[in-house]
């Protein structure tokens, strides 16, 4: 068998990430101050919250599925949060990543119990935790705690590093090694390429599939958490578009929306790659030349994620042509 | 051999939505012995295997594995408890390395964590017991079907089980590696392990089985050593006939009213894949040839051929005297072909549609003007199918889905009668339609045939061949063996080609 130079993992796993370099050089190039302390810190602070929804979504379209209710749990998740913050640190934190976890449960009892597709599932649980948030928050913004040190799970510092940042790399530290060397994480691959098989093969795909929703639930919570500490305040009607902006950020960073093929490191290029963008037409504003409104983001953005999917689309066939030959 | 049984199933039972699947079924393995389980398609083979290892819970009947009550509710308990198995379908994940599809499930762990390089090893050394030497860490998709076959097998044994289920593990292997399959069930054998092995290739049987079970309608007919019982007795006990028999007239086909006409379409030497292999047979204006054989012998992969929904790879095939080679059932449309498939469901009918919408959806193109479908001509040509072909329903705008398999039958062949045929296939046209029906669809063929059409009609229904057809082919293993004419078609006949591979009463086919 001759040796191939694979072209699915050069594009569809580096692709992101090599794009993500050019963005930045691009950026260096063109902007001053664009690599410079100030800029860099605050990019990662306000993408950390994005990188948790991302990690958790990751694992849930690994599996063939689908979780929309990402942004309303975490903007439960910060109310319960900033409820909790007024008795300390972990009260909140046990709080947002609590009412995520409650959020999760329910999404993998209706997934693997009640086969409900995930899609209608989640649908349903992103109402019903949005319309939980506003009831938990009286329909008004829950300031949080300053006493308790709180706020400095979203503000502060670990040496020059961002604690949200610094949170949100663990987590994809973890979610990598599980991914790559736990069977749990090989299963939510294999269940992606083919469940039936998967179940046929003897192993617990209803169990790795609920743990996924749970997964999401509890690192949209968290997500939560830090969006409260970071803008002082439980936001009930934050988080409208996140679950998006999360399918993207996985999409863009080579998983397979229909599950199967997948990597935790270039979703978090996915992340940063969506978040520069947003980043350097702030500068370009800056700049004063153009004035692009802030919905060319969106434009940009979704042209991004229109290009990768066709990109998966061609190597994918180019696949399937090879195995029948 | 031990005496005690390693598997002992007894009086199954196993209902589908009411339709009893087994009844009273019963299959009995012996330990490290290789036991052959036999059946035509829908005598509860797969529905048995599927209940031992969990993916169907049974609905009466006890199960005793290595003495103790079995009782299992999903793949990963039966596999847990010592059974693996081998599904017909590959039922691997394409887009995963090959060493996750062999090693899931019992992965090897270094510190906590998953010993890739460990796992690697494994895989290779396995797979090293057929031969093979692939890479590994590339997905199994970049591997042709034999190896993501090999790749199945590799997976069942590695998980060091009691007994090894193989559902038809060759069909998709040629002859070289079967023989190392073979080679493996015989060390499986010599290590204690039992194998249970369905194949309908009954070479395969004798060369590797000590035992069989043979199934027909859900039930256990009959047990016997493989040494004990001939290729004429295994095919009549799975079709359910005694050879020495002879029957009255059990199907609705009337003699023939006319001779046979100049031939429509001849093919010669057709191969395709590995279950076509040699293919030839020709059928005449105004006859019905009839194609026999076992599951599996290339019978309907023969028709898609004909049809352009796969390519041939070798052969001839001429169509009214041109030179014919169809590359989509467009081409084969085009050229007068029609072909109701077997299963009226998955490929024939929009559930949703109407009796009427649903007999010339093909016919689109031919009764619109510039995308618009002049309604009236649309309701002269169903009103006039439906009164000569006796459907049954309340009019051409009732849900095709409201209507019963017959009739359901009877819209599918109008649909491809109004494309005007010369030459229509039909496989297994009375399959799931009850008795009253299956009288009155042949009869229509029949009639249809009568009127000039040439039809090729797949069954395996000894009846429906022995006295629907004027010519029958028999196919064996993805070659004609043996062709019947006139007199010549008797259900003996019929058997012992099907076992046999040749049979006394015929000359050869034709060429």
């Amino acid at each position: 068998m001759k040796r191939r130079v694979d072209m699915r993992v050069l594009l569809g796993t580096y692709g992101v990430v090599v794009a993500l370099v050019l963005l930045v050089a691009f950026g260096w190039w063109r902007y001053e101050n664009f690599l410079g302390m100030f800029n860099v810190m605050s990019v990662l602070r306000y993408n950390s919250m994005f990188a948790l929804v991302a990690l958790g979504m990751c694992f849930v379209i690994m599996t063939g599925g689908i979780d929309l209710s990402v942004g309303s749990t975490a903007a439960l998740g910060s109310v319960a949060a900033a409820l909790g913050s007024h008795y300390g640190i972990i009260p909140g934190i046990v709080g947002g990543v609590g009412a995520g976890l409650l959020v999760g449960t329910v999404n993998g009892t209706l997934v693997t119990r009640l086969n409900i597709m995930p899609f209608i599932a989640t649908l349903a649980t992103m109402l019903a935790a949005s319309g939980a948030a506003l009831l938990l928050a009286n329909n008004q913004s829950v300031s949080i705690s300053y006493e308790t040190g709180f706020m400095n799970l979203g503000q502060g510092n670990i040496w020059i590093l961002p604690i949200p940042a610094v949170i949100a790399a663990l987590a994809y530290v973890a979610g990598s090694v599980i991914l790559n060397f736990t069977s749990a994480g090989r299963t939510v691959l294999a269940i992606g390429g083919n469940e039936d098989a998967t179940n046929m093969m003897g192993l617990r795909t209803e169990r790795i599939k609920f743990l996924t929703y749970l997964a999401s639930g509890s690192l949209a919570g968290l997500a939560g958490v830090i969006l409260a500490a970071q803008f002082g305040a439980g936001q009930p009607i934050e988080g409208v578009g996140w679950e998006l902006f999360a399918i993207a950020a996985v999409v863009v960073g080579g998983t397979l929306l229909t599950g199967g093929m997948g990597s935790v490191g270039t979703t978090l290029a996915g992340v940063l790659l969506l978040g520069i963008l947003f980043n350097m037409l702030n500068f370009e504003n800056g700049m004063g030349w153009i004035s692009l409104s802030a919905y060319w983001q969106s434009v940009i953005r979704g042209g991004f994620l229109l290009v990768v999917v066709i990109i998966q689309a061609r190597l994918m066939s180019k696949e399937a042509k090879h195995v029948t030959s | 051999m031990a005496d005690t049984p390693l598997l002992s199933m007894s009086r199954v039972e196993k209902r589908f939505a009411g339709i009893p699947a087994l009844s009273g079924a019963s299959l009995e393995i012996l330990p490290g012995e290789v036991h052959a389980l036999i059946g035509q398609n829908g005598a509860g083979k797969s529905t048995m295997i599927k209940v031992l290892t969990g993916y169907h819970r049974r609905d009466g009947g006890t199960v005793t594995f290595a003495g103790e009550p079995f009782e299992v509710h999903s793949p990963h308990q039966a596999q847990a408890s010592g059974i693996s198995t081998i599904y017909q379908e590959i039922n691997l994940v394409p887009l995963r390395s090959v060493t996750e599809n062999i090693c899931l499930g019992r992965e090897q762990r270094r510190f906590g964590l998953l010993d890739w390089n460990a796992m690697h090893r494994e895989a290779e050394r396995l797979l090293s017991t057929f031969g093979i030497r692939i890479d590994v860490r590339r997905p199994l998709m970049d591997f042709n079907t034999a190896t993501q076959q090999m790749v199945a097998i590799a997976r069942a044994i590695g998980f060091s089980a009691r007994l090894v289920i193989m559902d038809e593990p060759t069909s998709s292997l040629d002859d070289k590696e079967v023989a190392v399959l073979f080679r493996v069930i015989r060390q499986l054998k010599a290590d204690g392990v039992s194998v249970i092995f369905v194949s309908h290739k009954l070479d395969e049987l004798y060369e590797v089985c000590d035992r069989v079970t043979i199934m027909r309608d859900g039930k256990t007919v009959r047990v016997a050593d493989m040494d004990k019982i001939d290729k004429l007795d295994l095919v009549s006990a799975m079709l359910g006939r005694d050879v020495g028999r002879s029957d009255g007239h059990a199907t609705a086909f009337a003699e023939r009213q006319r001779s046979a006409g100049e031939i429509v379409l001849q093919a010669q030497n057709l191969a395709a894949g590995h279950a076509v292999r040699d293919v030839s047979f020709a059928v005449k204006r105004g006859e019905i040839v009839g194609f026999a054989g076992l599951l599996g012998a290339g019978r309907t992969e023969t028709a898609r051929v004909l049809f352009g929904i796969d390519r041939a790879q070798a052969g001839s095939i001429r169509m009214e005297g041109q030179a014919y080679d169809p590359k989509s059932p467009k081409d084969a449309i085009g050229a007068g072909l029609g072909f109701v498939t077997e299963d009226r469901k998955l490929e024939g009918i929009v559930p949703e549609l109407s009796v009427a919408e649903n007999l010339t959806l093909a016919l689109f193109p031919r009764i619109s003007r510039r995308g618009i479908i002049s309604e009236r001509q649309q309701r002269e040509l169903v009103e006039s199918f439906i009164k000569q072909l006796g459907i049954k329903c309340s009019g051409p705008g009732q849900k095709i889905r409201e209507l019963s398999g017959g009739n359901q039958q009877k819209v599918l062949l109008a649909r491809w009668l109004a494309t005007h045929p010369r030459l229509l296939i039909l496989d297994e046209p009375t399959r799931g339609i009850d008795v009253g029906a299956k009288g009155e669809i042949q009869r229509l063929i029949r009639s249809l045939a009568d009127q000039g059409l040439a039809v090729l009609m797949i069954s395996s229904e000894l009846e429906e061949i022995v006295e629907g057809a004027d010519r029958v082919f028999v196919l064996r293993e993805g070659r004609t063996v043996a062709e019947l004419d006139g007199e010549a078609i008797t259900e003996a006949g019929v058997l012992d080609a099907m076992a046999h591979g040749h049979s006394h009463q015929i000359e050869q086919v034709a060429s």
